[in-house]
């Protein structure tokens, strides 16, 4: 026990000197890598947009904020409390999908691996795909989320009371999975078995697609407002916690009956998590500013950014995995070749 | 406080259909007072207000998970704080216009329950528009009136240019005898100024100064002892001989105390008490001197959701008074009488 000096505090390796820093110009809700560049969504107005070397531009979309944004890797499309959505592609063009007839807030917005989109405003859940009108579905109340199913084109519709799951090209009656709460992001397993939802409460619930057998994740001190799948689906990484919380996922039986992992400990609450596209890494920003990159199989971390200013509010990676970005409340960023 | 002051004040505006909550509204937003106001509203698009920023709201009151039948929210209000939030910094208050028919507490209650929303935004006053012609009538048979009046920080009473000296009696007695609290004011087409409104820190822990309720105002020599209800009763304060209308269903509640009171006793009883009777409890007010302690403890709630704090130091001369007020729904009178005596050492 020579080495252990109880008044040092554990060191971790960094690679802090690595980052390129990036001035992002104003709050950022998400980033998304369309190809090596990297969007940063603000959260009013402009996408940000980073090269590797740390050169950025902006791309003004909204006439006012910026309220939701997916992408497919081919395009990133957002929604706005200017009623429109709008794509904007790797070339830098943006093109208006669809403007509200009312002008509602576009509140929520999914998309399918075959270019269909979807987004909501109020109650209302639209889809359209790459031909024909946009199709309308009603739920009984305001939309919290919207996912795509992995396969087949089923949209899951999150809300107050339950998740609706609407098949948009078929005739079938929509399939309710009900459980009481307000219900807002959404997503379906990689494998298409599980649907998990994270409620306004700060917990989580899941539904086993087979059989609609409940999965109650709960013990959040705060909301969870980020969710990830690792690499092959095996685990749903979580923030809301001053760990990072990741369910099981690898057996048929899901999270059910297990204890979830809890890695990454600091003093401040996780608020964005984004797990590697194929290793089992991931990372996670924290309240404090601090970005750190955790293995999945014993929790060993490395220190992306220091503990400084504003919450992180954005992580994402590169479809390869040999980029990441990350971006602050405050608007500032940093992008980092692996 | 410095972090109260930076989040953004949230006024609700409630008041039964046609008592005069849109131009209310319309007459804070069109005054120069150089302020931009995000608004919120329940039928987008369907009035004419006049303002940049206007969002439509669902009125969908939420339950939470957490087994507490009151403890509901607006999931709308959830949302659009949310979105609104992306625009900090783009306007410096919000004012949340709820229907005629809308109950108060869920819209409150948002502003405590979510974390989120806590964080930005801060319950500045719950203000009821009334009608002074109708509102008597609406008490009798809206019961969605009656909550309103109840909860109210601030009361206009608007329309008093179409009613008679007495009937104005008539109708504020009507309200002091649900809410003796509230400030009112007496208006025609909704005639306030905006400080009377606006900006009244009605949620602040570090405002409540004083819980003293109104009296009537014997400014009329109306003595007409017409009572019009079968459930008068006296309390023992005087109020000039001018008309005193007891509600049956809707009272308040006041204790006081001037024997300083024992916080291992009243803490677990106020708890208690709102969650076994937080239903029935609208609103809940209180300053409090406890044994051994020299600071003054404040506190407020909204049915089940209570919040306290030591305030400052009592003053050298001030009285040492505990009182606390309850404003709600066929209240248990004698049994919180009885909690609130037991929580003074003998």
């Amino acid at each position: 026990m020579k080495e252990f000096d109880p008044g040092g505090a554990p060191s971790i390796v960094s690679i802090t000197d690595r980052v390129k820093p990036l001035a992002l110009g104003g709050a950022v809700s998400s980033v998304h890598f369309l190809g090596d560049r990297a969007h940063f969504v603000g959260a009013e107005e402009n996408i940000a947009i980073a090269t590797a070397d740390g050169e950025v531009t902006q791309a003004p979309v909204h006439f006012g904020a910026i309220l939701c944004a997916a992408s497919d890797g081919k395009r990133i499309v957002t929604g706005g409390d200017d009623g429109k959505l709008l794509a904007l592609d790797a070339k830098g063009e943006t093109m208006t999908l669809a403007t509200d007839a009312k002008r509602r807030w576009i509140d929520n917005v999914a998309l399918h691996t075959d270019g269909t989109v979807a987004w909501s405003a109020g109650k209302t859940a639209f889809v359209q795909g790459a031909k024909g009108d946009a199709k309308t579905f009603e739920v009984p109340s305001t939309v919290g989320g919207l996912a795509f199913a992995p396969k087949g084109l089923r949209l899951a519709v999150a809300h107050y009371g339950g998740v609706t799951l609407w098949f948009p090209n078929m005739a079938a009656n929509p399939e309710f999975l009900e459980w009481a709460g307000s219900h807002l992001a959404v997503t379906f397993s990689p494998d298409n078995k599980f649907l998990v939802t994270a409620m306004h409460e700060p917990a989580m619930h899941g539904w086993r697609l087979a059989d609609n057998r409940h999965m109650r994740m709960s013990g959040y001190p705060g909301r969870v407002r980020s969710m990830s799948w690792s690499a092959g689906g095996k685990g749903l990484a979580t923030s809301g916690a001053d760990t990072v919380i990741v369910w099981p996922f690898a057996s048929k039986d899901g999270p059910m009956g297990k204890e979830p992992a809890m890695l990454a400990p600091l003093p401040a609450r996780v608020s964005v998590v984004a797990c590697h596209p194929k290793s089992d890494i991931m990372v996670a920003g924290y309240g404090d500013g601090t970005v750190l990159m955790i293995r999945l199989d014993d929790g060993a971390e490395i220190l992306v950014r220091k503990n400084a200013g504003a919450p992180v509010t954005a992580l994402g990676w590169n479809a390869k995995g040999t980029l990441l970005a990350f971006g602050t409340e405050d608007g500032d960023g940093g992008i980092l070749e692996m | 406080m410095a972090e109260a002051s930076q989040k953004i004040p949230v006024t609700v505006l409630t008041g039964y259909l046609g008592a005069g909550k849109t131009t209310l509204l319309n007459r804070i937003l069109s005054e120069n007072h150089g302020k931009k106001y995000a608004v919120i509203v329940n039928e987008f698009g369907e009035i004419g207000i006049d303002n940049d920023l206007i969002i439509g709201a669902d009125e969908e009151v939420f339950e939470m998970n957490n087994g507490c039948v009151c403890c509901t929210v607006r999931g709308d209000l959830v949302r659009i704080m949310d979105g609104l939030m992306k625009r900090k910094g783009k306007f410096d208050a919000i004012i949340v216009e709820t229907t005629g028919l809308a109950d108060p507490a869920p819209v409150a209650q948002t502003f405590f329950v979510d974390e989120d929303v806590q964080k930005n935004a801060r319950l500045d006053a719950v203000v009821t528009v009334a009608d002074a012609k109708w509102l008597s009538d609406r008490l009798k048979d809206a019961p969605e009136a009656k909550n309103q009046i109840a909860f109210a920080d601030v009361i206009v009473l608007n329309k008093t240019d179409l009613v008679t000296k007495p009937e104005l009696a008539e109708v504020e007695a009507r309200i002091r005898g649900i809410n003796p609290y509230a400030k009112l004011h007496r208006t025609e087409r909704c005639q306030v100024g905006i400080t009377d409104v606006l900006e009244r820190g009605a949620f602040d822990l570090d405002r409540i100064l004083e819980i003293e309720p109104a009296f009537l105002e014997a400014d009329d020599h109306d003595h007409d002892h017409h009572h019009g209800h079968d459930h008068h009763h006296h309390h023992d304060h005087g109020h000039g001989g001018l008309k005193h209308y007891h509600d049956e269903e809707m009272q308040s509640l006041s204790l006081r105390s001037d024997k300083p009171l024992d916080p291992s006793l009243f803490m677990p009883w106020l708890q208690n008490l709102v969650q076994s009777e937080g239903q029935k409890i609208l609103r809940s007010k209180g300053i409090l001197a406890f044994a051994g302690d020299d600071d003054r403890y404040v506190f407020q709630g909204v049915h089940m959701m209570l919040e306290g704090d030591h305030q400052r130091k009592w003053k050298d001369g001030e009285k040492r008074e505990s009182r606390v007020v309850f404003i709600g729904r066929d209240l248990p009178e004698q049994q919180i009488r009885d909690g609130f005596e037991a929580c003074i050492p003998a």
